[in-house]
């Protein structure tokens, strides 16, 4: 994690591990620039040759989409696919989507941070136990639970309401919030924890005056990541809710596809559309996105 | 000292001379535990319970015994969609792990070329499997016509959805597409974490760059393989919104992987029972999986890893 500062602790490795600092560019050119680099060079194409599509046949008419060249330049670009989209009931789905993104971003920090607090700071066996629970609940796919959870959430009485998507999916959002917090967390030294008891703190004031303002990257890296796992999900929507009012975009994109058939430039302007929200999302906050998964992998 | 946290392990010998003041109550983490537990772990339990059960969706749950079970055992249709699941994420592992660890050794140099393009892959991380799936659609379908435009290009042929292994490849070339800035991000902070003595002392040695990566790269890198392998193999194992939306299990039942026979069991012919049998079978898998990974890797890798993060 870019967050550690420290040097790593030590491990069965039995190099020191000074930090890597901003070296490893220059120790990879021979190797890194002929395989990797041109290996890069090809994925490139291969991400951006859809993209591309998707945004400029968006912007065509459905008869130079279908009957011309789909790579070309819109000759004639017009927003009328979006308008399209715009008048099928999408404001209704991102109202939707927002609200289930906001209050699933809500739960999994309010259930998370304690858990996460709670693993770093104590040593007793059910902690312990709690932790790797939750180690285990990465590998629990959501496809395991939908049938239990269908009859769990009718039971409840929450079936085709947006709870029905939210409490679930903030659920499954939690194992990877506790420990990407957790790991955060531990970067807090425990020498600022001793300055902190020695003055009286009680464990509530070390939460909040000291494990979360420190821990900022991490929260920031857990609540975009849930509030995409809410954005993008597929399946809780798709089982756990039905009517109209309740749709979110994912649902909604999928319907479209049916609604506008043949009409390729609209079902892309579409995803255009749900997409852009969470595009602004990563302009502003791409740091915090990236560095807390590429800490996954880290070590 | 004989029952420290393994999350706290190397330093849990400093912790215990300072002894428990200022450690919060382990109670804090019940409301967490426990909402975890009724939307993820308890559920768990009432799929394998309801794997015994014969359930319309209408009416209570009734008892059956072994019956689902024995019926799943015999059922072909099960068996191929275990198989097509197999190989999915096999050819899925065979494609996303090379691409993902070269180009994330690669964007683990800090270069600012490096980290535009580390940007440009992100992307497609950030739409939906739907959405992608619906990108693919379009780009494939005949009507529209990209793929035949490019298809002759790369081999392609502008049928491809129409053929059974035309029609997996394309699933995982589809999971690839957007899974693969996750795995390369994991692999990037794992190479970074790489200790440079290490090369260093190689160069001193005269190991050439080959030799490096592959004496070096690679092997400080098990963990995070790990790490990205399991999570690759049960995201693989779990494809469903891409089958779904590009080939609804076709053509005929030649993409119908596990999750999507489990879905249309379930929640087409309301065989839900059954299909709770499905799902736990999916479990027991993916778990299967990621523990024999787990202790090919060593024992420890998880810990090391989680140390990490």
């Amino acid at each position: 994690m870019s967050t550690d500062t420290r040097p790593a602790a030590p491990r069965q490795r039995s190099a020191p591990a000074p930090r890597p600092g901003r070296g490893p560019a220059r120790r990879r050119k021979p190797f890194g620039n002929p395989v990797a680099g041109v290996g890069s060079l090809i994925w490139l194409v291969i991400v951006l040759v859809p993209l591309y599509t998707l945004v400029s046949a968006s912007l065509m008419r459905q008869d130079q989409a279908l009957n011309g060249d789909p790579l070309a330049i819109p000759t004639d670009p017009t927003l009328e696919n979006y308008n399209t989209v715009l008048d099928s009931g999408f404001l209704t789905l991102l109202g939707n989507t927002a609200i289930v993104a906001v209050v699933t971003v809500v739960l999994v920090l309010v259930f998370s941070v304690p858990v996460a607090y709670v693993a770093v700071r104590t040593r007793s066996r059910l902690s312990s136990l709690a932790f790797r629970t939750f180690l285990l609940g990465v590998a629990i796919p959501a496809q395991a639970v939908i049938v239990p959870l269908y009859l769990l959430i009718g039971k409840m009485g929450l079936y085709d309401t947006l709870w029905a998507i939210i409490l679930p999916t903030a659920a499954f959002a939690m194992p990877v919030a506790v420990l990407v917090l957790s790991g955060t967390m531990r970067d807090v030294s425990e020498e600022m924890y001793e300055a902190m008891s020695l003055d009286g703190a009680s464990p509530v004031r070390m939460l909040w005056q000291l494990a979360v303002p420190l821990s900022r990257a991490g929260i920031s890296t857990v609540a975009i990541f849930s509030a995409l796992q809410a954005w993008n999900g597929f399946l809780f929507p798709l089982i756990l809710t039905q009517s109209e009012e309740n749709r979110v975009l994912t649902l909604g994109l999928f319907n479209f596809m049916t609604q506008f058939g043949v009409n390729i430039p609209a079902v892309l302007a579409a995803i255009v559309l749900s997409v852009v929200p969470i595009f602004a999302v990563y302009l502003v906050a791409r740091r915090a996105l990236v560095n807390g998964l590429m800490g996954v992998g880290g070590k | 000292m004989s029952h420290h946290t393994p999350v706290a392990k190397t330093r849990g010998d400093r912790k215990a001379a300072v002894g428990n003041v200022g450690r919060p109550p382990v109670s804090w983490a019940l409301p967490g535990i426990v909402f975890f537990a009724v939307f993820a772990i308890i559920p768990l339990g009432i799929a394998v319970y309801l794997s015994f059960c014969d359930w319309d969706g209408l009416n209570s749950p009734s008892l059956t015994g072994l019956d689902n079970w024995s019926r799943l055992f015999k059922d072909s249709e099960f068996g191929q969609a275990a198989w097509l699941s197999l190989l999915l994420t096999t050819i899925s592992w065979v494609f996303q792990t090379p691409v993902a660890l070269l180009l994330g050794v690669w964007a683990a140099g800090r270069q600012r070329s490096r980290a535009v393009l580390s940007a440009i892959f992100f992307i497609p991380l950030l739409l939906s499997t739907t959405a992608i799936a619906m990108l693919f659609h379009a780009l494939l379908d005949p009507n529209f016509g990209v793929i035949k435009e490019i298809g002759p290009w790369i081999g392609v042929d502008p049928n491809v959805m129409g053929s059974s292994t035309g029609a997996l490849l394309v699933v995982a070339f589809v999971g690839g597409w957007q899974f693969m800035p996750f795995h390369t991000l994991i692999y990037q902070g794992g190479a970074r974490q790489i200790p440079e003595v290490l090369y260093q002392a190689a160069s001193i040695d005269g190991a050439g760059m080959v030799r490096q990566f592959f004496h070096i790269t690679l092997p400080q890198l098990r963990h995070t393989m790990t790490t990205s392998s399991v999570l690759m193999i049960v995201g693989s194992l779990t494809y469903f919104d891409t089958v779904l939306i590009m080939t609804k299990g076709g053509p005929g039942t030649d993409t119908t992987i596990l999750p999507y026979l489990m879905y249309r069991t379930g929640f087409q012919t309301y065989d839900l029972g059954y299909a709770a049998a499905i799902a736990t079978a999916l479990v027991v898998v993916a778990t299967g999986i990621s523990l024999i990974m787990v202790r090919l890797s060593g024992f420890g890798s998880m810990r090391s890893t989680r140390e990490g993060m």
